[in-house]
């Protein structure tokens, strides 16, 4: 049997199995009317899953055997800055050639304009696929998410020119955001838009910088269209095609994902047009665009980890010391479980978000449909949609935060399970390692999806999940492990209702560790929820909650006792 | 100029990934143990006929000869690109050697009509013969082009080819109509595409309707599922002796004058060992004497 990257991961298909979707795909392709005007249009729900069985099962295929079995070259050739251009890897120009001939591009893009209309969720397990397979491509890959943005804010011109290249491959994408200044305070940014009245048309001017696939042909680009503003408020998103205006004047020398190139890029009088409204480029553009993005790092954080961790479980099961292997002993095989029970518990909570963020997108168009149509507003539509929304809002920063961070982890057990060897270059669990540093720094540090869910979180924002998860009926088998978890949740409300009415600055002292908090009860709940159904998951869960449970409750022992250091304290530590 | 191709596919067990379990006592192969696939030089004809396609525009038209379940093969080609599918099935045709597949072959691509290339691969992994491809051209009337591994220029009706031998490469010119028999090394098939497997994904015989139904049971009937595939332009067709027009005693087992007389299960085994010094006058001395002997070079 060849080897496939969707179907050798029985987890990943477990959740795609299961992803809750009907009613949504139902929206998206409006009954299934699309399915008279588009070949390709499922005509019912079981349709639109075999068409996600089939799209994941090709891109495993090429995943597995085109793109895995270079990635080591890809990361040693790397992208190279030449003449004032850029030079993807051979590897990197071979994956991306499999990708166009696949013609897999244009995944959650409309019918219309040649996309496949997928849903986020499908969407993710692919990037999760591309980046367990070489973790510096998910960035040409997952840049998809730029035709998404200009699908969702750009007029029909603009979109019926662009999209269908995006579709075809002929296109890829980079979000130009932010400047030397302007790093995660993107309200600072400086590059300049002016419009010129007589012919109404834009032009930029600025030095952007760290711009991840800046070479891309199509730029998305933050800049201040109001002269004199001095914060987010003065901010619009333009459109740029890369042109000889926009000059690449670097790219940045790395510790991981070499394939990818990091671009500094200067716009001298460059042509724009202006994306959605103006003044509301940080606010709704950059926003979408973010959150997108966001996702699609922690599916890439995911998918490094999936990769460092099957490399760890087959080195610990060959290599022998004291006459037997070292998976068996209880230090390295405790390692591997931790691995393997955040994998599965970052999976699910990626699952869990984007099937949210999919739930919103969904609502949001009917509720536009509907007013497109002139017909009143739908009671139902607009609660599910604010509910969407509220949980997308949340669960999206705690999935970047604990995807990433839960890499990070795994990828450093995955170089320790290997020893010595590991930290040498001819094994990729030092590539893992370099390649997932950037997850929790780029789209967004961990502090700041930390400050993202925060808001929502101590004010009792997951109670809606939770309410559903806690209702459940678990059988005797599981009750134990359920029991515990209401305890830790009773202490986490607890915890958030301590911090609810505090000052801003001890909410956030204590962040990270609500937050983490957060996710280890989320993620409780939702392994638990899969043990119901699955009977191995029952195992999985246990180890899950024995080895975090614990933990939360001693973060909740500082969330309680609440003893922030002071001021000075911080600063006599710190001298 | 646009021109027509007819590319010759064939479905065999996977022979390259055999192991203990699927080899009988006898030494033969358990066919059934094995999983089919598409004879892999014949994707490399099939990607060959493909870029055809796009640089000179045309159509693209795969026939295979084989039991209902060769239909995969002509599915997997309609994914990779293939305008059209035809399907071979008789039970007539069983038993065929390569003189009565060929037979065959070549009453089924003359039935298609008018053709430029006939493209096949250089030979399947079962037999081994090589032979399919040059007969279908002898018994179509026309030239052949063994060993191809890249169309250097196709222009009106002349076509010229890079062909790779043993010792070296040959470049020749012919003229069309012409059959092309072509090896691994000519190309890297592309992979199936997402939106033609999705557009594809219902393609089917007659003979699979019923498995059809049972995966997909909202169309009620068998009717009800022809009168859509053959909307969608999905229904691959079947053709049998009788439509060829075939005369019998040329058709499989009655038509194939090979006949096995005896299988041997060779083992081979490493007859003498010789150890060759470590050094650079070691190796040289080893690489002067594989050349010597035309191992190598």
């Amino acid at each position: 049997m060849a080897e496939n990257f969707y179907l050798d991961n029985p987890d990943l298909r477990f959740r795609m199995e299961g992803a809750a979707l009907s009613a949504i795909v139902d929206l998206k392709e409006k009954g299934y009317s699309t399915a008279a005007k588009y070949a390709n249009a499922p005509r019912n729900y079981a349709d639109a899953q075999d068409n996600w069985r089939l799209i994941l099962g090709i891109l495993g295929d090429i995943c597995a055997n085109v793109i895995a079995p270079r990635a080591a070259e890809a990361d040693e050739e790397g992208a190279v800055f030449h003449n004032g251009e850029v030079d993807y890897a051979a590897a990197t120009q071979a994956a991306i050639e499999a990708f166009k001939k696949s013609e897999i591009l244009g995944a959650m893009l409309p019918w219309e304009y040649g996309g496949l209309n997928l849903p986020e969720t499908v969407y993710q397990a692919m990037v999760e696929m591309v980046s367990r397979a070489e973790g510096g491509l998910m960035t040409i890959f997952g840049l998809q998410e730029i035709a998404s943005t200009i699908s969702e804010f750009g007029d029909d011109e603009m979109k019926a020119r662009v999209l269908p290249r995006f579709a075809r491959g002929e296109v890829f994408g980079a979000m130009v955001l932010t400047e030397p200044d302007a790093g995660s305070d993107l309200g600072a940014v400086q590059t300049k838009a002016s419009l010129d009245e007589a012919t109404g048309k834009w032009k930029l001017n600025g030095v952007k910088r760290f711009i991840t696939n800046g070479n891309a042909h199509i730029h998305l680009v933050l800049a201040r269209s109001e002269e004199g503003s001095k914060d987010a408020r003065g901010l619009s998103m333009f459109l740029v095609e890369r042109d000889k205006s926009v000059k690449i004047r670097r790219i940045e020398n790395k510790l991981g994902i070499h394939s990818s190139p990091t671009c500094e890029l200067q716009y001298t009088d460059t042509p724009a047009l202006l994306v959605g409204k103006r003044r509301f480029g940080l606010m709704r553009c950059a926003m979408a665009l973010m959150n997108g993005a966001r996702l699609a790092v922690a599916a890439q954080a995911l998918g490094i980890s999936e990769a460092a961790y099957r490399e760890a479980l087959r080195y610990a099961g060959e290599r022998l010391q004291f006459g037997k292997p070292v998976s068996t002993l209880p230090a390295v095989s405790r390692m591997l479980i931790s691995m393997k029970g955040e994998i599965e518990a970052a999976r699910a909570l990626i699952f869990e978000t984007s099937c949210q963020v999919d739930a919103l997108k969904a609502y949001e168009a009917k509720q536009e449909e509907l007013a497109a149509a002139g017909a009143p507003l739908d009671p139902a539509v607009v609660a599910r949609k604010k509910r969407a929304s509220n949980l997308a809002d949340m669960l999206t920063p705690m999935s970047k935060y604990y995807a990433t961070e839960m890499g990070n982890r795994v990828c450093y057990k995955g170089m320790q399970i290997h020893g010595g060897v590991g930290y040498m270059r001819e094994f990729n669990a030092e590539r893992h390692y370099r390649d997932v540093r950037i997850t929790n720094i780029y789209e967004g540090t961990s502090q700041l999806q930390v400050v993202a869910a925060l808001g929502k979180m101590v004010g009792r924002g997951l109670d809606v999940l939770i309410d559903e998860w806690e209702a459940l009926d678990y059988g005797s088998a599981l009750a134990p492990v359920r029991a515990e978890l209401s305890e830790l949740t009773a202490l986490f409300r607890k915890c958030c209702d301590e911090l609810k009415d505090k000052d801003r600055e001890l909410i956030d002292y204590f962040g990270t560790d609500l937050v983490e908090m957060g996710c280890v009860v989320v993620n409780s709940w939702l392994l638990l929820r899969d043990a119901i159904t699955l009977e191995r998951k029952r195992e999985l869960v246990r180890a899950y909650t024995a080895e975090h449970l614990p933990r939360a409750r001693g973060l909740a022992s500082a969330i309680l006792a609440g003893e922030m250091l002071s001021g000075p304290s911080r600063e006599a530590i710190l001298a | 100029m646009p021109y027509k191709s007819v590319v010759l596919i064939k479905q065999v067990p996977d022979t390259h990934n055999i192991t203990g379990k699927v080899m009988t006592d006898e030494g033969t192969i358990d066919r059934a143990a094995l999983p089919a696939i598409f004879n892999p030089e014949d994707l490399n004809a099939l990607e060959m006929a493909l870029e055809v396609r796009e640089r000179h525009g045309g159509t693209v038209t795969v026939l295979t000869m084989g039991p209902p379940s060769a239909a995969e093969i002509l599915r997997e080609s309609l994914y990779r690109g293939a305008d059209g599918a035809v399907l071979l099935s008789d039970r007539r045709f069983a038993g065929a050697d390569t003189l009565a597949t060929s037979y065959a072959l070549a009453l089924a691509v003359r039935k298609l009509g008018a053709f430029d290339l006939v493209f096949c691969g250089r030979q399947a992994i079962d037999g081994d013969t090589a032979q399919v491809g040059p007969q279908t051209a002898e018994k179509l009337g026309i030239p052949q082009i063994t060993y191809a591994e890249c169309v250097l220029a196709l222009e009106g009706g002349t076509i010229v080819v890079k062909r790779a031998l043993d010792h070296g490469t040959e470049t020749v010119e012919c003229s069309l109509p012409c059959l092309l028999t072509v090896v691994s090394s000519a190309n890297e098939p592309r992979p199936a595409s997402v939106r033609r497997r999705i557009a594809n994904k219902l393609a089917a015989t007659s003979m699979e309707y019923k498995a059809l139904l049972a995966k997909w049971p909202e169309f009620g009937s068998e009717e009800a599922l022809d009168a859509f595939l053959t909307e969608r332009k999905l229904k691959i067709p079947v053709w049998t002796a009788a439509e060829l027009g075939a005369e019998e005693a040329k058709l499989g087992l009655a038509g194939s004058p090979t006949q096995v007389y005896k299988v041997n299960f060779v083992v081979l085994e490493s007859a003498e060992s010789r150890d060759v010094p470590p050094t650079r006058e070691g190796m040289a001395a080893l690489v002067d004497e594989l050349m010597r002997e035309y191992i190598v070079g």
